[in-house]
């Protein structure tokens, strides 16, 4: 396998497998996934975005498509409902499909084979597929990492959250596919997520650099913290899919990035404010 | 910031302290193997060459591996069984 590809399944013609996962909760996984996949679906790739996490679904609201949910991600594995069945396309963009999770089965029912086997059958009808990973680094966690070809860790400036990166990041390298089967490793990015540039400035947050220095790992983009993402998540439409937003300029940077475009870096300072926004406290 | 804080040094930030911590670790655990995976083996393997010399025990060699600053820090400890007599025992008065 060539490492010149952007893609490790070309040639294939398989989808490209992406995990987005960071061990900590709450640090923007869903938000993350949901922005990420439609960024590239946008990009004019046909990508599936999967929630893998079991019982404590949440992408289908982040996405939007919460009552048209009838069969999941279990209800395929376990053969009460076909693929086709269980997936939705997005309204809004015709590249965009959602592959919900199960919101009342236990997280044990998620099998390998199982899986194995829907990844397989995605694999042959889209270009790229969304693994969003639930917190944590149990059954749910592992299984949406195994199949992995490249993985965002969503990480944010925060010293728990770093540390449970680091952790995932070893996870990654060891606990997957590609690992066991001594295959070119997965292809870690790093994503850091509700950056505040000026608290940086002021020495109060863990700079980029700090962070990249710890971890590692080659670096997509900050997303700075950002009014848009919750109102993006209360009307139920990612980031990338609303009107203009910082969010959603940040995510695209990061989806042009990883298609491996070279683009400056924004949002790593604040900006500069001017003298009537000083005195009116405008944002 | 007053004119006094201007010239007195400057006093780490949070974030700083937030990164050494990091630092130190995310160096000795998470996803560098603190311990390379040949190292029991190693230990077996000298602990057989000590033995044809000296007897000692399973328990009594220490192998570790250890980073000091840029280098990495093999070190080997091996307790000799001391094969003179025990100490006197305590006596009382």
């Amino acid at each position: 396998m060539s490492k010149e590809n952007k893609s490790p399944n070309e040639g294939q013609n398989l989808a490209t497998v992406v995990v987005v996962t960071s061990g900590k909760g709450g640090v923007g996984k869903t938000t993350t996934s949901a922005a990420f996949a439609a960024g590239l679906a946008q990009r004019g790739y046909k990508t599936v975005v999967v929630d893998f996490d079991v019982g404590l679904r949440n992408l289908d609201l982040i996405m939007g498509c919460e009552r048209r949910v009838v069969y999941d991600l279990l209800n395929v594995i376990h053969g009460e409902g076909s693929l086709n069945q269980a997936l939705i396309k997005d309204k809004r963009q015709d590249n965009l499909f959602i592959l919900p999770a199960s919101q009342t089965r236990d997280k044990e029912a998620l099998t390998f084979e199982g899986v194995r086997d829907v990844i397989a059958d995605l694999q042959e009808r889209f270009d790229f597929i969304v693994c969003d990973s639930p917190a944590g680094i149990e059954k749910g966690a592992m299984a949406a990492m195994y199949f992995a070809d490249e993985a965002l860790v969503v990480t944010n400036p925060e010293i728990s959250s770093v540390r449970d990166s680091d952790r995932i990041i070893g996870m990654l390298a060891s606990k997957t596919r590609r690992a066991e089967e001594e295959l070119d490793p997965v292809e870690v990015h790093l994503v850091i997520t509700r950056y505040d540039p000026s608290r940086v400035h002021r020495g109060d947050m863990l700079s980029a650099e700090d962070i990249q220095e710890v971890l590692a790992i080659p670096f997509l983009g900050v997303v700075p913290e950002s009014k848009s993402v919750l109102i993006a998540s209360n009307a139920g439409i990612p980031t990338t899919l609303c009107e203009e937003n910082d969010a959603g300029n940040a995510y695209f940077d990061i989806v042009d990035r990883f298609l491996g475009h070279k683009l400056p870096h924004r949002f790593l300072v604040a900006p500069k404010k001017g003298i009537l926004s000083r005195f009116f406290g405008k944002e | 910031m007053s004119l006094f804080s201007f010239f007195r040094r400057k006093e780490p930030t949070s974030a700083s302290i937030a990164k050494e911590r990091l630092q130190i670790i995310v160096a000795h655990g998470g996803r560098r193997p603190s311990s390379p995976e040949f190292l029991p083996q190693l230990q077996k393997d000298i602990l057989e060459v000590v033995r044809k010399y000296i007897p000692v025990g399973e328990d009594q060699i220490n192998l570790s591996l250890d980073r000091k600053d840029d280098c990495e820090v093999l070190e080997l400890n091996i307790a000799i069984p001391d094969q003179t007599v025990k100490p006197p025992p305590r006596t009382r008065f």
